[in-house]
Order: structure tokens, then C-alpha cells, then sequence
């Protein structure tokens, strides 16, 4: 292994400008004449908008324009669309709305968009939308997933009746019928997938500018994948064609899912930009975050296991309501169907699983992917219904879950999935000896002796990356193909510049990336550099989320990689006067086999653009190659969580004292980047099981609108984690690679609440466990006392 | 509108505001340093800290016109232009403790006031309890922490902070 090569923890090359204060996030980018646009969003969750009078706020210093759904409609400008179809189980299509970007008629969630404001100032566009004069007539809002479909609520969107989106479901629900019936138990559990804000720390931004004279406009936005963005705005909301729109993701401050999709405000800035002949620019407020960004999870699930006489699972059913919100996101169908259901068989040999997904719309801000969607509400389901299955069983809940391991790969789940790799027993075993599984019970003693509750909760989890081949994806519903492309581009000089259709929003590919070509092409990293983010450069890319990235996105520049040897072994054919078939390539060095005649990296590429030892005719000049990799399955990295925690009886706070992670990713490009991911997505599960949660009041009022509201999780949630890894390869891409980005956020939650209850005696906590929660727990279970186990 | 004059990164500024500017709306639209960031809106998240006269502040909660006078220290001043990283920085990028880096300013500049109130040698504990008021979404703050303890020593003796004794 060299030193900036595969598997070596190199520092990060993007590091430099973040830590100096010279990174390029949207809002640091200024154009010239450039007006400030500032969105004025409904107070109610649900209201029909009778009037607008805009005259005062028009009339208001600095005012350049005022903007309406009316305004809207009138310039043609087309709705947001779901990008992924889902049909019911009785074959009917799912119910999409239209989701226009400034609503118009009528408001459906708080912080609906109803008009914007252009100024020369932010503040002048703030304080001219106070004189905006908007009438509503209140209607009654569905704020209550639970009751959502009820007959007598009140009806969101006429195409949708019952609030119902779809009604799917996935599996063989007479196998599982009679799997249960067989069965010598059965667990039962009611499940809360609370409901999470993502909260990148970077909010949303979009600078749009119109270029008169080509025609052209330009958005620099917050966005996971310029692409895509470019795409559905072209395509879909027919704003300009797609070669008359450039998309720029500069340096992104996080994502997590959020900032994948395409929304309203970066629509309206590119139409607003056009129609007062300056650019716009939008940078959303925290709070404003909190009712404009999509919502993540928000489910209700009542999941059943069954099991034989020995343990071994002989069925599983979950039935799940799924809130989508009061539009549809652009992925928000996929996630609680085929990135949710489709993982419920866990690690675990499952002959039958039957899942029925009703998706409803209520008055609350859309909901779609976050960081692991829907794999961590199903690895939530798995996880908890084999602990609760271990304790009611009287089995060690260990032994339970390596009782039903998968051994034999490939396997193929009754839900889709077929598993490639992976040895879970390994890294049981190892998550075990970590974090001293066995000395529980005397540290549960001790902590008894301190007044407190000690508790250990395990999580074994699985997930489904990469996503994933195209005519897969296409099969079940996907609008689009998730292949990743590449090019290299060597220059005379020898230095090489990767283009890829990812796009790094925290994740480090101006580094990993770099690895992987220093690692093939003997290069120094500093001569390597990656370009992504801007469609004028990149031709297409399909961007970064569902940990693709690596497997993916890395497999796409070895492809174009190999094709950049190939023809550069053919220029060392020329220059060294040998066969090609005679070259070797090795460390930078082009070698005539069996001899001592070699010629160098930068004299291979130099010679490739002077073209001077071959005609036009014998070989093209050049030395720059593409490629588009689909790959043939969704890699499944793996692993096991162990979370141990100290329950204060008299406060219900939870402190958690330990935390051991072993990850089956595959091959690893850069473990210290890895191991920075493991820990994020471990902070952000533990957030969800401890302390987030989007809190809507009946009204559809989110109460939950401010880091002042909404609990973060802060720096002393967590004590020290410790990270393992095991290794499987990946059989399915060049690099053996499965992904890392969401493990973290997928395997905590069920790791957590298995130690609370273990600690508590009673499974009756939902998420987040907050201090209040887990004591009134205890105080229903009676249990408020620490006993010595 | 009225003038402001202070000293920013050791230059003399004077500039006329909108008496309700922010010192952070100073800092990125009138001076263009774009490196201090705006995370939320309620004092939360720090990705705004600055240091006003040797302090750490949040950026977002101070008037511009309230530091006339004043000498602001922003993450585009903590190192010499043309010279080495200050320590603080070095460690973070040593030890991986940023992701997306947006949080990242405020943190380095919050870590360093940490190492002048609380000296150079910090445990676990004590540096998770003062990043109260910083939040991060990407590192799970684990790589954060161990950069501040390798930064807080590798101040020691180069006249970058003076401990609290």
C-alpha cells in the first residue's frame, strides 16, 4: 500500500480552504447587480388563499418585484414532481398532486411558499413583505398521521381520497399467514419512527442569474446533485431547455439526504431572476430550514416476528403508515417502499416477510430521504422485534440473532434483496469482544450500587447501497437510471483531473477519489484533482446520497481508468518501438517486457498530445477517457452496534457510557474518512433515539421550529466510539467497496432504545427517549428503583 | 446608516451601516469575509464565532455599531496570510475533525478561546462541555474533540493563547 494510495488514512486535500476560512458555499458567492429575494410563507397549515394585495410591499423601498403563484401560472412555469411511480397493491397509480412553487389557490403545510419578494437589500425584502397583505380562509388541517385516513378527516387533495397516497406492499402475505399460524410465538410490537429535521448546518441557498444576451441561466445552489436539479427543472417545471441551464453545486456544507431534491425556492429564484433581468439570490433562514427543508422518517408500524420452538424466525409482517407530508418530494415514494420494505429481513434467514405501506399526505412539510431512508425504520423494526422476540424467548439476545444469521451467499430474501456478502458471526463476535459483552452483569451491578439503571442494547444491522442497477431501479418504478459517469483527463503534463457525476458535500472525495487514481496511476496525490459540482463541466452525473459515491461513483473512474491505460499503452508502443501486447504498466512506469526499456508517465502523456511517434491515422491524439458504470446489484455493507447506557431513575436522563461499532464496508479507500463517517451517522441515530423530534400541534403548527425547540445532539451526548472494522469484499463492483455514509445513522436508534429497555425493564419508550419519556416509562412499569440484576 | 470604525484581522475598517447590520452581515457583505458562517438564527450553533478583544462571541449576536473600536479576529486572521497554520487549525485538519467544514470556522476559533480560559491541557470531558455552544451534523463531534485536545497542546509555548492561570 503506498502512502496516498488505497487503504492509506491520507489527510484530506479539501481541508485546507475549510479550515482557512476559504471554502465557496452558495451564499459566499455574489454576483453583480444581485437582488435578494425573501419568501413569504403561510402561517397555517392548511388555508385557501383568497387575496394577495401586493401594492403596499410593491411600493416599499427597494422593492424590484413582487411574485405570485398567479404570476406563476401565468409565465408557465410548471409544477415539483415525485420521480418515482408507485402503484397500489390493487395496480392503481400513486395519487400526485400538483405541487406548484409558490402555492397557489391554496396553502397546504406552514411555510407553504404564497409569494416572494425581490429587493436591492435582504432587509428591505424583509420588511416589504411585511406590508404584503395576504387573506386566508382557514381550513381544518390533518396534522395526526394516525387518523390521516380516517373518513371524516379533512381532505388535503382531491386526488387523493382519504389522504391516501398509495396502499402498497411487498411479499406473500398467505406464506406469511400461514408462517404465523405455525409459529410456537409471536412477538408484537407498535412502533413511532419519529419524525427528524435534517438540519445540515449549511441551509438551503440558490443564486440565480440571467444572461440576456445567450439566453442562459445559471443557478448556484445547495444541492447533492446538479444534475438531477437541471434535469427536472428543464424537463419537468420547463423553465429553459437543459443546455440553456447551468447548475452549480459549489462546496455544499452537508446534506444528509436533504438536499437532493428540488425545490421550490431555487425554482422561483431562476424565474425571478428572468423576469427582473438580475440575479436572485435566496439564503434560507434556520427557522425557515425547519418549514422549507424535507422532513425525514415519520412512521407508524405495528410489526409482528414469528418463531419456532427453537428461535429460529419463521415470518415477518410489518403494516406502516408512512407520512409523505403535503406534497410529494421528488424521491419521497421510494423511501418507506422500496428503500424501507425491502430491508425487512435484516441479517436474518427469513423464509416469509409480508409488509403493507399506506403513504398519506398530511398539513406538515414534505417528507423524503434522510441520511439511510427508510433502512434505519426498517433496521428499527428488524432490531427491536428479535431483542424484544430474545427477552420474551428467555434467550440470550446474542444467541438469538447468530441462531438466524444468513451463512450462504449469494441469499435471496423473500423482499427483493439478494445479499452478496458478508459474515455477520464476525462481526458479532468482534462488536462483542469489544465493548466486553460478558462483563454486563457485573457493571450492571455496580452501577445498581450508584442508583443506577445500566443497560446494553445491540444492533445488527443490514443496508442496501449503491443504488443500484438502472433496469432495476426502472422495474420497480424509478424515473431514473442510477448509473454513475467519469472522465479523466490526463494533461501534456502528466497531471490528471477526474470528473465525476458525484458530488462531495462532506464526505471527502477530493481525496478518496484522488487515492484511488494515485493508487492506479502511480501518481502523486497533489497531481490529481477532482472537479465536480457544475454541470458545464461534468457532462451528466446522477450526484451523491444512498452511499454511492464509493461503490458507484468509484467504480465509474476505474472503468474510464482502464480505458486511459489502455490508450496510453498504445502511445508506449510507439514511443518505446515496442508491441503493445509487450507493454506493462506498473508504478508510473511504462515497461517493455523483458527488457530494460521504459518510458514514464508524464513522457507517455506528453507524447500523447505532440503526437509526434504516431500518425493521426495509426493512433488519435489525446489522452482523456469517459465511462458510465452501472453496477449489478446494491451492495449490503453490514454490521454490529453495541450501545451500553446508565438510566438515572430519578431524572430519566440517559447518559451513555459506551459505544462499539464493527462495520463490514468491504475494502476501505481511506479508513480515517470512513471512520469520520461512522461517527457522524452514529451522532445523528443516537439524535433520533435520545432527543429529535418534529413536533406538529393539532393545528398543524410545528412546535419544534428552532434549534432553540428542536433538540440537536451536542458534544456531550457522546463518550468516546469506538470503530472496528470487519471485511467482506464486495463481489459486485471493481473495488470490492459496499459504502459507508448511513451505517452509522442505520444501526444506532434500535442500539440505543435495546439499551434503555434494557436498562428500564419495560419496552414501552418510543423515540426520542428524552429524560421525561423514559421516566414516566418507569413510572408506569413500577420499576423506578435500580435493583441489582 | 451610520459609521462604524474598527480593527478586523489587524487592518483598520470604517464602514456605513444599516444600524440594525450584524457584526457576521459586516463581516460577509460589506468586508467579504466569507469564512464566518451563519448556522441558525437563535444564537445556537456558532458557526459564527468570532473573537472580539481576545473573546469568543457569537458574530450573530452583536450590532455592528456596537464595536466601534473594537478588534475582531475572524478564521481568515488566525494565521499569517503567507505563513503556517495556526496550531488549532493544523490539528483539525490532522485529525479529521471536519466533514463538511461549515461548522468548522467556529469551531477553531471557539477551541482557541477554549485554550486561553482553560490552559493546554484539556480532557474529554471538559472540551464536550464547552462546545456547548458549537454544533456540528457531521462528525458525531468524536474527531472535533480530539482535535482540540492535540491543538490545545501544540499551542503550548508558540504564543498563540495565553492560559488562564
Amino acid at each position: 500500500m503506498s502512502a496516498t494510495g488505497i487503504g492509506a488514512a491520507v489527510r484530506r486535500k479539501e481541508d485546507h480552504r475549510f479550515i482557512t476560512g476559504k471554502g465557496h458555499y452558495t451564499d459566499d458567492i455574489n454576483r453583480p447587480g444581485q437582488t435578494y429575494a425573501f419568501f413569504v410563507r403561510s402561517p397555517h397549515a392548511h388555508a385557501t388563499i383568497k387575496s394577495i394585495d401586493s401594492k403596499a410591499a410593491a411600493a416599499s423601498p427597494g422593492v424590484v418585484a413582487v411574485l405570485t403563484g398567479a404570476e406563476l401560472a401565468a409565465d408557465k412555469i410548471g409544477n415539483l414532481i415525485c420521480g418515482w411511480m408507485i402503484h397500489s397493491k390493487d395496480g392503481s397509480r400513486m395519487k400526485m398532486t400538483p405541487h406548484p412553487a409558490l402555492a397557489h389557490g391554496k396553502a397546504c403545510h406552514v411555510g407553504d411558499a404564497v409569494a416572494v419578494v425581490i429587493a436591492e437589500t435582504l432587509a428591505q425584502a424583509r420588511d416589504a413583505a411585511e406590508k404584503l397583505k395576504i387573506d386566508y380562509a382557514v381550513l381544518p388541517a390533518v396534522a395526526d398521521l394516525a387518523t390521516a385516513q380516517k373518513p371524516g378527516t379533512a381532505q388535503i387533495h382531491e386526488v387523493a381520497p382519504n389522504n391516501t397516497i398509495y396502499q402498497w406492499h411487498i411479499g406473500d402475505p398467505k406464506g406469511a399467514e400461514a408462517a404465523f399460524k405455525s409459529a410456537k410465538h409471536i412477538t408484537k410490537l407498535d412502533i413511532v419512527n419519529n419524525r427528524l429535521v435534517p438540519n445540515p448546518m449549511e441551509p438551503r441557498s440558490a443564486l440565480a442569474e440571467y444572461d440576456a444576451g445567450s439566453d442562459q441561466l445559471t443557478l448556484w445552489n445547495t444541492s447533492q446533485n446538479p444534475h438531477v436539479a437541471r434535469l427536472v427543472i428543464s424537463a419537468f417545471v420547463g423553465m429553459t431547455p437543459e443546455h440553456k441551464l447551468r447548475v452549480i453545486a459549489p462546496d455544499v456544507g452537508g446534506g444528509f439526504g436533504s438536499k437532493i431534491f428540488i425545490y421550490p425556492e431555487e425554482v422561483v429564484a431562476l424565474w425571478a431572476s428572468r423576469r427582473v433581468g438580475r440575479p436572485v439570490k435566496w439564503t434560507s433562514d434556520r427557522s425557515e430550514a425547519f418549514l422549507a427543508d424535507a422532513h425525514g422518517r415519520d412512521h407508524i408500524t405495528h410489526a409482528e416476528m414469528a418463531f419456532d420452538a427453537d428461535g429460529k424466525i419463521l415470518g415477518l409482517r410489518a403494516k406502516t403508515i408512512a407520512n409523505i407530508g403535503a406534497y410529494m418530494s421528488t424521491f419521497s415514494s421510494a423511501i418507506p417502499t422500496y428503500m424501507y420494505a425491502t430491508l425487512l429481513s435484516g441479517q436474518y434467514a427469513i423464509p416469509q416477510i409480508y409488509s403493507e405501506v399506506d403513504a398519506v399526505y398530511t398539513n406538515t412539510v414534505p417528507v423524503d430521504a434522510y441520511r439511510g431512508a427508510g433502512r434505519p425504520e426498517a433496521s428499527f423494526v428488524v432490531e427491536r422485534l428479535i431483542e424484544v422476540g430474545a427477552r420474551e424467548l428467555g434467550q440470550d439476545p446474542a444467541d438469538l440473532r447468530r441462531k438466524n444469521f444468513v451463512r450462504a451467499f449469494p441469499h435471496q430474501t423473500p423482499v427483493i434483496m439478494a445479499y452478496d456478502a458478508g459474515d455477520y458471526d464476525a462481526s458479532l463476535k468482534k462488536a462483542m469482544e469489544l465493548a466486553d459483552y460478558k462483563g454486563i452483569a457485573k457493571r450492571k451491578r455496580e452501577a445498581a450500587r450508584r442508583g443506577k439503571l445500566r443497560g446494553i442494547g445491540i444492533s445488527a444491522y443490514i443496508e442496501a447501497c449503491g443504488i443500484a442497477p438502472s433496469q432495476a431501479v426502472g422495474s420497480l418504478g424509478g424515473g431514473v437510471g442510477l448509473w454513475e459517469s467519469a472522465e479523466v483527463r490526463v494533461n501534456p503534463t502528466g497531471s490528471v483531473e477526474i470528473l465525476t457525476g458525484s458530488h462531495s458535500h462532506g464526505q471527502g472525495h477530493e481525496t478518496t477519489f484522488a487515492q484511488l487514481v494515485s493508487d492506479r496511476l502511480g501518481l502523486p496525490i497533489e497531481n490529481i484533482s477532482i472537479v465536480h459540482g457544475d454541470t458545464d463541466k461534468v457532462q451528466f452525473g446522477m450526484g451523491t446520497y444512498g452511499s454511492r459515491s464509493g461503490p458507484v461513483g468509484m467504480s465509474a473512474i476505474v472503468k474510464a481508468l482502464d480505458k486511459i491505460e489502455a490508450k496510453a499503452k498504445k502511445v508506449a508502443a510507439f514511443v518505446l518501438e515496442a508491441a503493445e501486447g509487450d507493454i506493462e504498466f506498473k508504478d508510473g512506469k511504462f515497461t517493455v517486457a523483458g527488457t530494460d526499456e521504459s518510458a514514464a508517465w508524464g513522457d507517455i502523456a506528453l507524447n500523447a498530445y505532440i503526437a509526434h511517434k504516431f500518425t493521426g491515422q495509426q493512433l488519435e491524439p489525446g489522452l482523456k477517457e469517459g465511462a458510465f458504470y452501472d453496477p449489478t446489484n446494491f451492495t449490503f455493507p453490514s454490521g454490529v452496534h453495541i450501545c451500553e447506557l446508565e438510566v438515572d431513575p430519578e431524572t430519566g436522563n440517559t447518559e451513555i457510557v459506551a459505544w462499539t461499532a464493527v462495520d463490514d464496508f468491504g475494502v476501505l479507500i481511506n479508513p480515517m474518512i470512513v471512520e469520520g463517517q461512522v461517527h457522524g451517522g452514529i451522532a445523528q441515530g443516537v439524535g433520533q433515539a435520545l432527543c429529535e423530534g418534529a413536533v406538529y400541534d393539532k393545528d398543524g403548527q410545528l412546535v419544534t421550529g428552532s434549534f432553540m425547540d428542536y433538540a440537536m445532539p451536542r458534544a456531550d451526548y457522546f463518550p468516546t466510539i469506538k470503530v472496528d472494522t470487519t471485511m467482506t469484499k464486495c463481489p459486485s463492483n471493481p473495488l470490492g467497496i459496499k459504502g459507508c455514509g448511513e451505517a452509522g445513522a442505520i444501526a444506532a436508534p434500535s442500539a440505543v432504545i435495546n439499551a434503555i429497555t434494557d436498562a428500564i425493564g419495560t419496552e414501552a419508550v418510543a423515540m426520542p427517549a428524552t429524560p421525561q419519556a423514559v421516566w414516566a416509562a418507569l413510572q408506569r412499569s413500577g420499576r423506578a428503583t435500580p435493583h441489582a440484576a | 446608516m451610520a459609521a462604524v470604525s474598527l480593527t478586523v484581522n489587524g487592518k483598520s475598517v470604517t464602514a456605513d451601516v444599516d444600524p440594525r447590520t450584524l457584526l457576521v452581515q459586516l463581516l460577509r457583505e460589506n468586508l467579504r469575509l466569507t469564512g464566518t458562517h451563519v448556522g441558525c438564527d437563535t444564537s445556537q450553533c456558532g458557526a459564527c464565532v468570532v473573537h472580539i478583544n481576545g473573546k469568543a462571541v457569537k458574530s450573530c449576536t452583536v450590532l455592528a455599531l456596537q464595536l466601534d473600536g473594537a478588534d475582531v479576529l475572524t478564521i481568515e486572521g488566525l494565521a499569517p496570510a503567507d505563513g503556517p497554520l495556526h496550531p488549532m487549525q493544523e490539528a483539525f485538519r490532522e485529525n479529521h475533525g471536519l466533514q463538511c467544514g461549515y461548522c468548522t470556522p467556529g469551531m477553531i476559533m471557539t477551541a482557541v478561546d477554549m485554550v486561553r480560559r482553560k490552559g493546554h491541557e484539556l480532557d474529554d470531558h471538559t472540551i464536550r462541555e464547552e462546545l456547548e455552544g458549537n454544533l456540528c451534523r457531521c462528525t458525531g463531534y468524536h474527531n472535533i474533540v480530539k482535535a482540540i485536545a492535540a491543538g490545545a497542546r501544540a499551542m503550548k509555548g508558540t504564543g498563540t493563547a495565553k492560559a488562564a492561570e
